[in-house]
């Protein structure tokens, strides 16, 4: 039975499209358009304004950049860390004074930020970290060249291993350079992908005595971690790629590293 | 991998605030570009909002991050917007003056600020998109927050610090003008 005015019922209009009327009032208002053929087309097409605004308005996502700062940002935040352990063992290993100390200090807070238990997560954090801290401008390479022939060279004499380092510039991954990085308070090589606007930091360090592991994707605060290990070798692809980007590259790098030679503990 | 048992808020809060507040990013940007229209302001804003979340994320709840974010970069918005004159633009527009003068299309078309040549681009494409920034910044936000953010009125309500029958009425007024709006413009 139809208790409503037109008036009452075109004010319970908008709450009754947004699911905030209780079920006796919804009742009412039902009852009323189905007796109220004005109301019924008033209810269309506020249905429709409403669709459209919802299907057609943009809605803004925060850019890249803005994800990166916060997460240094959000870093730098947090309150100083218990341990000075990290910094100082990274202190030591690396050549590079003030560079190496604000590294350093930027680092230990970015690990506290993302302190989470856990070995794998532990590893997943350092993971991050070094990709996060290498986007800090004049971070992203050691050693800057499109040349395998030049950043191969590089690591030797700075790590235990030499990395294959192919270009896949010609499958849309340039190289852009490497890196050393530190990773579960190990040297890594970071070989250093661009794929668009997006960097790849694909971290290399030796695993001897693990089993060979099949790409395993992780996924922190928006960016992806790719693992696997094979012949004493682990490998980490990072990146804000989306994941069927990453595992792409995954599939090729690995291809064109078999294809160019192992990686070759010294 | 990442199953974890909940964390007390001192326990680690830095985890926790990445787990519960951070996966709102994408809201807080959006709500901050609605009200300041400007991507750069819009950035700031939802910088200076992490960092007071973080600094205040003991009031946080999980069930209620999204808003409670959200009222933050509200806040964080309003500041800057009275900062910069932004809000004395539509003091004189009186929008809670329930008999609607002044909350009509040519109410705006005198006001110095320019949001299409800024924000909104694609004049075809985009037509819905500029006439929601030219919504004054209370019935805009109330827009936003429920056509994009898909919030309820009381969530609303908490976020923009109201009563729930003016997030209904704004809403309602909103949608109306709109819907005004749209017509005349497309006949």
């Amino acid at each position: 039975m139809d208790s409503l005015t037109c008036d009452t019922a075109r004010r319970l209009l908008d709450p009754s499209l947004d699911g905030e009327l209780e079920a006796t009032t919804q009742l009412a208002f039902d009852a009323h358009l189905a007796a109220c053929a004005a109301c019924r087309e008033a209810r269309a097409g506020r249905l429709a304004l409403i669709e459209g605004v919802k299907s057609q308005t943009r809605r803004h996502t925060a850019p890249d950049g803005l994800r990166q700062r916060l997460a240094l940002q959000l870093a730098a935040a947090a309150p100083p860390p218990p341990s000075t352990a990290l910094p100082s063992r990274r202190r030591a290993w690396l050549t590079g004074g003030a560079w190496a100390s604000s590294v350093a200090a930027l680092a230990a807070s970015l690990m506290l930020f993302l302190a989470t238990p856990g070995q794998q997560d532990s590893l997943d954090r350092d993971l991050l970290n070094a990709h996060l801290r290498s986007l800090v401008p004049d971070h992203l390479t050691d050693v800057q060249s499109t040349d395998q022939h030049t950043v191969k060279p590089w690591f030797n004499g700075r790590l235990p291993l030499s990395p294959p380092v192919p270009n896949l510039a010609g499958d849309g991954f340039p190289l852009v350079g490497g890196r050393l990085d530190y990773l579960d308070q190990r040297p890594a090589a970071a070989l250093v992908y661009r794929h668009a606007r997006h960097i790849i930091n694909l971290f290399v360090w030796p695993a001897a005595g693990t089993a060979a592991q099949p790409p395993h994707l992780d996924s922190r605060n928006g960016y992806n971690l790719l693992q696997w290990s094979k012949d004493g070798m682990a490998y980490a692809a990072v990146s804000d790629l989306n994941r069927p980007e990453l595992e792409g590259f995954q599939r090729l790098w690995e291809k064109s590293a078999v294809d160019n030679d192992a990686p070759a503990p010294r | 991998m990442h199953e974890r048992t909940p964390a007390s808020p001192q326990d680690d809060k830095s985890r926790w605030f990445q787990q519960i507040v951070l996966p709102h990013l994408d809201a807080a940007y959006n709500l901050a570009a609605w009200l300041t229209r400007q991507p750069a302001d819009a950035e700031d804003v939802v910088q200076e909002a992490m960092l007071r979340a973080l600094r205040f994320a003991d009031g946080c709840r999980e069930a209620t991050a999204k808003s409670w974010l959200l009222r933050i970069v509200r806040n964080v918005a309003y500041d800057r917007l009275t900062a910069s004159g932004g809000l004395a633009l539509f003091a004189d527009l009186n929008p809670d003056d329930p008999d609607g003068s002044g909350f009509t299309t040519d109410a705006f078309g005198g006001t110095t600020e320019d949001p299409e040549s800024r924000l909104l681009k694609d004049q075809d494409r985009r037509q819905l998109d500029r006439l929601i920034a030219l919504l004054p910044l209370p019935y805009r936000e109330v827009l936003v927050l429920r056509e994009l953010e898909e919030l309820s009125y009381k969530e609303i309500a908490e976020v923009a610090a109201i009563p729930i029958g003016t997030v209904m009425s704004r809403l309602a007024r909103a949608r109306d003008w709109l819907h005004k709006a749209w017509s005349e413009r497309n006949g």
